[in-house]
């Protein structure tokens, strides 16, 4: 647990929050320009961020549209890749507490950010802590970015500046905690080959949610202690 | 656009946010569950990287960006804070696509 990423205290966690918010809030301007350019209004590309908010399934929905396809195809293929919020609901519903009003309204800011954030903090206060502070940034920096790319329209380039980088590379920082051990690292190779070697035969969205299938590791014998589930035992 | 698009995608993706969380819900599950749960970030993790650094579509390409994240591959191996990471993976992938033309 000596990576950067594990949280030190909560302050460290605040400010692992405030730039994966950045982060996010400048890939949601890409997002803002493309959505408005695929002929959406200001209006609905900022519901998109505020309501649908996972933003892979945002950028699919509108590429779909843009490229001609049918709202139908739009939303399956946005869906199938929200998919794996439900798998990483799974993930924290250990950690998320409280009455179900509570869960509920949550549930919302459950996707891929939030996960590793939450999943990388070793015990109950600084998860509730990295879920809030992680949900409250991205929340906020996303929506703004949104609307930055909306009014924006198509005078950004997002990709001169490598802004399509910037989840990957957080993602990269990210993952590292949970390499730490033998099982962490076999769950993510299976997903990274899985990912790689079915995305040229099958529909977009859907090898990122086969790629769970490397979470199968922890059914083996194992010579380690798991990344984070230990603290959830004791309450 | 079709307002439909945002209606049915908002209505969707709350659902299958939600089901995981509710369904669950702070149940206390057997520890073969909960270490097979505990290895979901490194499973998607990883392969939201390799999506998001050599796909395009349903294509397998190689890109500046391969060059972004190798940069912060090795950035966050040197232990940098992830400011640095964001900053020199992004800024090196904006940098090669500069000098390589449109990749």
């Amino acid at each position: 647990m000596s990576r950067q990423l594990v949280p030190q205290d909560m302050r460290d966690v605040v400010r692992a929050s405030v730039v994966i918010g950045i982060a996010s809030g400048i890939y949601a301007i890409s997002f803002g320009v493309l959505s408005v350019s695929a002929g959406a209004s200001v209006l609905q590309t900022c519901l998109f961020s505020l309501l649908v908010f996972t933003g892979a399934s945002q950028f699919s929905a509108v590429s779909v549209i843009s490229a001609g396809g049918s709202v139908a195809s739009a939303v399956s293929g946005g869906l199938l890749l929200a998919a794996r919020n439900g798998v990483y609901g799974l993930a924290l519903s250990p950690s998320i507490k409280g009455s179900l009003a509570k869960r509920m309204f949550a549930a919302q800011f459950v996707i891929d950010e939030t996960t590793a954030m939450t999943s990388a903090a070793p015990d109950q206060r600084s998860k509730d802590w990295a879920f809030w502070s992680c949900a409250v940034m991205l929340f906020t920096c996303w929506n703004i970015g949104t609307l930055i790319g909306a009014l924006a329209g198509s005078s950004i380039d997002p990709k001169s500046f490598g802004l399509d980088a910037a989840f990957p590379v957080v993602f990269v920082a990210m993952v590292a905690p949970h390499l730490t051990t033998r099982s962490g690292r076999r769950a993510a190779a299976i997903g990274a080959t899985v990912t790689i070697a079915l995305t040229p035969f099958l529909p977009i969205g859907l090898p990122i949610l086969l790629s769970a299938v490397g979470v199968f590791v922890g059914l083996l014998p194992h010579e380690d202690a798991p990344v984070s589930a230990t603290s959830e035992a004791s309450p | 656009m079709s307002w439909w698009l945002v209606i049915w995608l908002s209505v969707g993706a709350y659902l299958l946010k939600v089901v995981g969380v509710v369904v669950l819900g702070g149940r206390t599950l057997p520890v073969v569950i909960n270490r097979c749960l505990a290895l979901i970030p490194a499973a998607l993790l990883a392969a939201l990287i390799m999506k998001d650094t050599l796909t395009s579509g349903q294509d397998l390409v190689i890109d500046a960006r391969v060059v972004g994240v190798a940069v912060a591959t090795f950035a966050t191996m040197r232990r940098l804070p992830l400011t640095a990471v964001l900053i020199l993976g992004v800024g090196s992938t904006a940098l090669v696509r500069a000098v390589a033309g449109v990749i």
